[in-house]
């Protein structure tokens, strides 16, 4: 075994280098934290995290369980397009469905028009609950389709057993369903949890203010406002051993797959008729609405602001491209190295992989602003950095997707690459990538849609020229341009599916046998 | 020449011992009932497993430490034989080449591999475009291509009907006598083991034993013999 040393070693490095990032981030924050004493409002934006994060993940897991259900007990036409249109949000660019929560619940949206003709109350999207809404918008898809995932492992034969039983739904639910919903559950709650935790685009666009402040915006405002490096360091610190707790936490728990490729829909099972059938036509329907109309709302607003698209658009696109490229063959490439170790037995590895869920953007970027703002002036490397920083947060995500898919080719094939004698290299070139091409090239579009759409770290680094296409939608929001920004926005996401849909064709393109 | 000496492998509570020899161009067949460790004393030879104690010797040179694809050996599992995303060239390539950088007269190689085991022409399919016979002869082809002087086949071909295991048989001893190699073949079957084995390891109980001749292992089994054949 003279060449194991060789073979681990690239992940070795990875490893060490992921180790090195985050835990330098946190050791930097953690060393320039002014003091440990928190001022009132920091507690404030602490306790805001928790709660708005609480009620989100509670609000999302509590609403998916009937429409996982209701999408796994019947069977409708266009039922492959609810569970795909479940996908799409964890690739939306936050700021394109802010604009498009806002087009819907905003002050002149049809919610609040039709209210006020029947002499109620306004509801505002902003403060508490427009964060609220927005992680229930990005996390009850995304909580559904994990929740599906887990109900279609359940074996057939149970549900058929059960029925032959004459067991009622309760009964079914009690008995089938009930140990299921407890043992995916609280993982999933965890993993929204988290995500909530460390939200910032949604916070920045419709939180604020003292009250509906989460952390990782108070730690944006102490350094790009009050330039506080102080502050912002402290906070960075709460925000990293919060978010380290959590993650510790999560990891007891095991989290069935939500963002991998296509749920199968291979079980058929008549669900109970009656009053259930209708309480699963409403629910569906109902979330089909919340998602739908959000996205109709920037279309709607989008499409007559193309003719007048803002200056500085192309080349925010080209620089939000160029990231999202970077960052996803980056992060891709860590993962299948990664994977690759732990599917030969290295399961260290495996901890490091998810280290950077303990990390968030803003977390990641005030280490990298102290470490480099004594040095040079931040602006000119916004984009380096966000490619870092957005290659490190994706790694997780990709890590899990590629993990098992690498252990069954290991499994299938990998006596038979070691008895030939393939070296590293061509073992990933003639065995490895070819099973894999398929989850790689939709693992590499995620990667690269999810990094097209972040608005986190530029945010904190960009200049008034340089900003990426996120950060110029944001920016427009923020100069009540909504027109303009909604069409900024259409020409985001359509840029974000593209490069998806572009990773995820070649994949199936060089995937067969 | 190939050496057992004092051989112990472990897995979990599991053991075997085995300590003897084979010499250049025997065909020994390896027979027991399931789950005795047949499979692992071959997983052992290849590089899979490394001795709790003992030592597996090739012309006197130990072969610990020594990775599957630099043994002597070339091993035929019971499936994944082939890379089902490559083409029979390429497969077979592999033989000559671990990283597929192949000259012409490499290439021209593989053709005659290909045809030598009544392939001919087939090297741009890919096995999934192939009978389970016809991937068995792909995969001789290649330990043809390898030429190690010990050939160890997993019951490669039990999932073969009757008609096409004999044939490949005749194959494997058309193959192996190229390279004037050692055969050492896991079988379930008495017959496989009469027909094509001068010799016959019996694994039972723990031990493997040492290899005696076919004709006068089934002329007189031993208790664990006839237990297993029933």
């Amino acid at each position: 075994m003279a060449d194991r040393a060789v073979q681990i070693s690239p992940a070795f490095w990875l490893s060490l280098t992921i180790v090195a990032l985050i835990g330098g981030s946190a050791a930097m924050v953690a060393l320039r934290a002014d003091s440990f004493a928190l001022a009132p409002h920091d507690w404030a934006a602490l306790r805001f995290t928790v709660l708005q994060a609480s009620l989100s993940a509670g609000l999302s897991g509590l609403l998916a369980i009937p429409t996982a259900r209701a999408l796994f007990r019947r069977r409708f036409p266009g039922r492959d397009g609810f569970v795909r249109l479940m996908a799409a949000p964890f690739v939306l660019p936050v700021v394109v469905a802010v604009l498009g929560l806002l087009a819907v619940f905003g002050r002149n949206g049809p919610l609040n028009l039709g209210l006020a003709a029947l002499h109620l109350p306004e509801v505002s999207i902003f403060g508490l609950q427009g964060v609220v809404i927005a992680h229930v918008f990005f996390n009850l898809p995304l909580a559904t389709r994990m929740l599906l995932h887990g109900w279609q492992a359940i074996p057939a034969e149970r549900f058929r057993l059960a029925q032959s039983l004459g067991m009622p739904p309760s009964a079914q639910f009690r008995h089938l369903e009930l140990p299921l919903l407890r043992a995916q559950l609280p993982g999933i709650l965890m993993m929204i949890f988290l995500i909530c935790l460390t939200s910032f685009a949604i916070a920045l666009t419709l939180g604020g203010g003292p009250k509906a402040s989460t952390l990782e915006l108070a730690i944006y405002q102490a350094l790009r406002f009050d330039f506080d490096l102080g502050r912002a360091a402290l906070l960075a610190t709460l925000q990293f051993a919060l978010c380290a707790a959590v993650t510790l936490m999560a990891a007891r728990f095991t989290v069935a797959q939500g963002f991998g490729a296509g749920v199968a829909s291979h079980q058929v099972m008549d669900g109970p008729s009656g009053w259930r059938r209708g309480f699963d036509a409403v629910m569906l329907a109902a979330v089909a609405v919340f998602l739908m109309t959000p996205l109709l709302g920037v279309v709607v607003k989008g499409v007559p602001g193309l003719q007048d698209l803002p200056a500085g658009i192309w080349y925010a696109l080209l620089r939000s491209v160029a990231v999202a490229l970077l960052s996803a063959v980056i992060a891709t490439a860590a993962a299948v190295s990664l994977a690759q170790a732990v599917a030969k037995g290295q399961k260290w590895t495996e901890t490091v992989a998810m280290l950077p869920m303990a990390a968030s953007s803003l977390v990641l970027g005030t280490g990298l602003f102290l470490a480099l703002h004594p040095f040079l002036r931040v602006e000119t490397v916004a984009l380096p950095v966000t490619v870092v920083v957005n290659a490190t947060l994706t790694l997780p995500y990709l890590f899990r997707l590629l993990l098992p898919e690498l252990r069954q080719i290991q499994q299938d094939y990998g006596r038979l690459t070691a008895s030939l004698g393939l070296p590293p290299t061509a073992a990933l070139r003639y065995v490895v990538l070819p099973r894999l091409a398929r989850p790689l090239g939709y693992g590499t579009g995620l990667a690269a849609a999810l990094s097209m759409g972040d608005l986190g770290v530029i945010a904190l680094f960009a200049g008034d020229s340089g900003a990426t296409l996120p950060l110029l939608v944001q920016r427009l929001m923020g100069a009540y341009r909504m027109e303009q920004a909604a069409a900024a926005a259409l020409i985001l996401v359509g840029a974000s599916y593209a490069l998806f849909w572009a990773f995820d064709r070649i994949g199936s393109h060089y995937a067969d046998a | 020449m190939l050496t057992l000496e004092s051989l112990t492998l472990r897995q979990g509570s599991f053991s075997l011992t085995a300590d003897w020899g084979a010499a250049a161009g025997e065909h020994i067949a390896i027979i027991g009932p399931s789950g005795s460790g047949k499979s692992t004393l071959l997983m052992a030879i290849a590089g899979f497993l490394p001795p709790a104690s003992g030592r597996v010797l090739w012309l006197g040179r130990d072969l610990a430490g020594e990775p599957p694809g630099q043994r002597p050996s070339t091993i035929l599992f019971q499936d994944q034989n082939l890379f089902p995303h490559l083409t029979l060239a390429q497969n077979l390539g592999l033989g000559l080449s671990p990283t597929l950088r192949l000259s012409s007269a490499q290439k021209a190689h593989v053709d005659m591999a290909l045809q030598r085991v009544g392939l001919g022409g087939m090297g741009a399919r890919k096995p999934g475009q192939l009978s389970g016979g016809q991937q068995g002869r792909a995969a001789l082809a290649r330990a043809l291509l390898r030429a190690r002087p010990i050939l160890l086949l997993d019951e490669p071909f039990a999932a073969l009907g009757p008609g096409l295991k004999s044939e490949m048989l005749d194959l494997v001893a058309e193959v192996a006598s190229a390279s004037n190699a050692i055969v050492l073949m896991v079988t379930h079957d008495p017959n496989d083991a009469k027909r094509f084995a001068d010799k016959t390891v019996l694994v039972a109980n723990g031990i493997a034993s040492a290899p005696v001749p076919t004709a006068n292992l089934f002329a007189n089994p031993p208790q664990a013999l006839t237990d297993y054949l029933g």
